[in-house]
């Protein structure tokens, strides 16, 4: 069992986890990520890695409840345990390994962080601060009440640009529009890392493309066990396909198909949603979902 | 034409167990298990054993059933495998142990793994459980997967006195007897955890959720906790695909991706982890586990065809698999080949274009080599298509591990006798050295290797 030691509810619907994890903590690095069940039976859910802490033994995971298994795991509390934790999976971030570094710090590096995006970007933004290395980071959301970790990214990034997609708090659009607004002020940027929902990367990618910038996106694919057996999380990349799970989760982000990558995203849509709506109306559940039958 | 005749054995009837995960053979009672071991002919130089993998003395404990001393033949058993009532069930005994014996030239052969699994299922009823070691050694020895390798070298290390620990990467214990083989085959609760829980009484530490060349690699386990020795037996790996146009598609999956919702994640059970019930499955492949694929997607509701692109007599799977499949009316669309996955606007799978094959000279394999038939193209409609075409090894231990040998197709090079590896102290054995083989082979090998472990402290 893996104990949670520290849950914060970072916004309306989005919440941070330190949990206790000593196997994971003993090599884990920025970019990888880990696999959480929630309870015996419960469903494999693949989240990067947000924060660590080596001598504490703690990982940091930040969600968003959207399905069945994520509700569950968000009303766990502290002192409570998951049933399963399991890491790190995954390659690290280029960027962030010591051996990259004489090359990294030549680089005029640009975060775009997306939504829930901005927990697997703090990490690599930290490190790259610990390194001497300053970078550019522009977080955005939909609104001001969706914004989380402006305070701790304010520390570790060079230069940080927030923006909401209704103006409610910093600059009022995409982030995509501030990093078209930074290059139009003269700014010049050499690497792009851009993590958040795949239509934000993908946009990114569209826009950074267009500007010459190298980008580097993780992709959060559907997965299952993510050790590389059951190739769920397949993905094209330039013409050859690869697995999320043991290639990346980071890759070229100008040469993912992000169409067919959301397309392979509704795969179980129908079915997650029926379950969240059982788990959520349990016994009270009267039909109207149009599955169980109760409505007849 | 006594004696030329098995004993029959019940099994549940097609029609019911298509639409149910319970287990499809019911097993022998004990009256059924004595008359069959009484068939056994006890030859002086047995057959049989040189058949099986880990050459179990066969015809001592079918005797010990015949005298009706069920705990006795459970200890000769025992004595040579791990997993018993595993083994009884999914063993091609055709081939092997029964393939060999001396009642099969003129009538059928003595249902040896039956006779097997009535042991072990009697042993697991009756709380018989292995004897362990009397004395310990002190030596650490890391067995890095719990799949049928595992298990197997583990408990026999453990009987020798070693102090052994399983590093399992997923949280369950069992490996391909619990993501791959399905419920209805080989039921998880009642025999999978409880031939684990056996292992586990012989002193063998079990910790899940490590990943070895992830969370700690193996010079880890060595350098800073203490393993002196350690055993490969970390499976097959990534799925293998056809690389055809539509392969993408929604609705198309591996066979390991739809077995393991369904059985490790308990899918078919409705838990949280979702699965596709199609309306019309394609499953590609004749193996093992397309077969279990295919047997899965039927009892999910599906109609279901298996399309291969050679012909019945080159199926790869077990007999009994392809007649199981077939009374529970799975198709069978033989010497034809997917061309094309077909999809709608919106990526999901409408069908596959199939072109026919005909074999024509042998290849390597001594198979005939099927050959394409020029515009025999036609399509089959489906939503659902599931790709059992086998895996290429995994690179987490061999990207991780300095000094350790791979050859060409990315397998571990481990001696057949041994399993030692090009790294010392380091064996291997089981699909990760094999590629995908089946659960005894893999036993074999964990057994050779604990041998060759063994031996290996024993020389220094």
């Amino acid at each position: 069992m893996y104990e949670i030691v520290r849950k914060e509810q970072l916004a309306a619907n989005i919440f941070l986890m330190d949990v206790k994890a000593p196997r994971v903590t003993h090599s884990c690095l920025p970019g990888q990520f880990i696999i959480a069940i929630a309870e015996e039976d419960g469903e494999r859910i693949p989240l990067t890695i947000c924060d660590y802490d080596r001598e504490k033994e703690t990982v940091t995971i930040v969600f968003q409840p959207i399905g069945a298994s994520t509700l569950r795991m968000s009303e766990l509390n502290e002192g409570d345990s998951f049933h399963d934790f399991v890491g790190p999976l995954g390659q690290p971030s280029e960027l962030c390994l010591e051996e990259n570094l004489e090359e990294t710090k030549k680089k005029n590096i640009v975060f775009v962080a997306g939504g829930v995006g901005t927990a697997p970007v703090y990490p690599q933004v930290k490190w790259l601060k610990e390194h001497g290395v300053d970078t550019t980071v522009i977080m955005g959301s939909r609104t001001k009440d969706l914004l989380f970790f402006v305070d701790e990214m304010e520390k570790v990034a060079g230069q940080l640009c927030v923006t909401t997609d209704d103006g409610s708090y910093g600059f009022h659009g995409m982030g995509t529009d501030q990093l078209q607004a930074l290059v139009d002020a003269g700014q010049k940027f050499d690497h792009c890392v851009a993590i958040g929902p795949m239509i934000m990367m993908k946009f990114v990618c569209l826009l950074t493309k267009k500007l010459e910038i190298p980008t580097i996106v993780s992709m959060n694919p559907i997965m299952v066990d993510g050790t590389g057996m059951c190739g769920a999380c397949r993905l094209v990349v330039g013409d050859e396909i690869k697995f999320a799970c043991v290639d990346g989760p980071e890759f070229d982000g100008h040469l993912v198909d992000f169409d067919q990558a959301m397309a392979r995203m509704q795969q179980y849509k129908t079915e997650e949603g029926r379950k969240k709506l059982a788990y959520e109306e349990g016994d009270t559940h009267h039909g109207g979902c149009g599955h169980c039958g109760g409505d007849k | 034409m006594d004696g030329l005749v098995r004993v029959p054995i019940s099994e549940q009837e097609p029609k019911v167990r298509a639409t149910n995960f319970e287990e499809v053979c019911l097993g022998y009672t004990e009256e059924e298990a004595v008359k069959e071991a009484g068939r056994c002919l006890n030859c002086k130089n047995p057959k049989c054993v040189g058949g099986c993998p880990v050459s179990i003395n066969i015809p001592a404990f079918i005797h010990e059933v015949k005298e009706r001393n069920f705990e006795k033949a459970y200890q000769i058993i025992s004595e040579s495998s791990a997993l018993p009532a595993v083994c009884g069930r999914v063993c091609p005994q055709e081939t092997q142990c029964e393939g060999q014996c001396i009642r099969g030239i003129k009538g059928e052969a003595v249902a040896i793994g039956k006779l097997e699994r009535f042991v072990a299922d009697w042993a697991r009823e009756n709380g018989v459980k292995p004897t362990p070691a009397a004395q310990k050694n002190g030596h650490k020895v890391a067995v890095i997967g719990s799949g049928p390798s595992g298990l197997t070298c583990a408990g026999d290390l453990a009987k020798l006195g070693y102090d052994v620990t399983i590093f399992e990467a997923l949280q369950k214990a069992g490996g391909v007897l619990v993501y791959g083989i399905p419920e209805f085959r080989l039921p998880k609760d009642k025999v999978v955890a409880a031939e684990v829980e056996n292992v586990k009484s012989l002193g063998v530490k079990l910790e899940t959720n490590v990943i070895i060349g992830k969370s700690i690699t193996i010079d880890e386990l060595m350098e800073e906790e203490g393993f002196e020795a350690v055993f490969i037996g970390s499976g097959a790996g990534l799925p293998r695909f056809m690389g055809i146009p539509g392969e993408q598609a929604n609705g198309v999956f591996s066979a390991n991706e739809f077995l393991t919702r369904s059985n490790l994640m308990k899918a078919y059970e409705d838990s949280d982890t979702p699965i596709s019930r199609g309306k019309k499955v394609v499953v590609v492949g004749g193996g093992n586990v397309a077969m279990d694929a295919a047997r899965t997607a039927l009892r999910l509701g599906a109609e279901v065809h298996v399309v291969y692109r050679r012909s019945e007599a080159e199926l790869p799977a077990r007999a009994e698999e392809v007649h199981h499949a077939k009374e529970e009316g799975i198709q069978f669309d033989l010497l034809q080949n997917p061309v094309e996955i077909l999809t709608d606007d919106k990526g999901w799978v409408t069908g596959v274009r199939v072109i026919k094959m005909e074999l024509g000279e042998p290849d390597e394999s001594g198979r005939r080599r099927p050959v394409e038939v020029e515009g025999s193209e036609y399509n089959i409609d489906c939503d659902t298509v599931i790709m059992s075409l086998g895996t290429s090894p995994n690179p987490l231990i061999s990207s991780t591990t300095e000094g350790l040998e791979v050859n060409r197709r990315g397998c571990i090079v481990a001696e057949e006798v041994d399993g030692e590896t090009s790294k010392a102290a380091v064996y291997a054995g089981g699909d990760a050295v094999t590629g995908a083989a089946t659960v005894i082979l893999a036993m074999g090998a964990g057994k050779a290797a604990a041998k060759g472990i063994d031996a290996y402290f024993k020389h220094q």
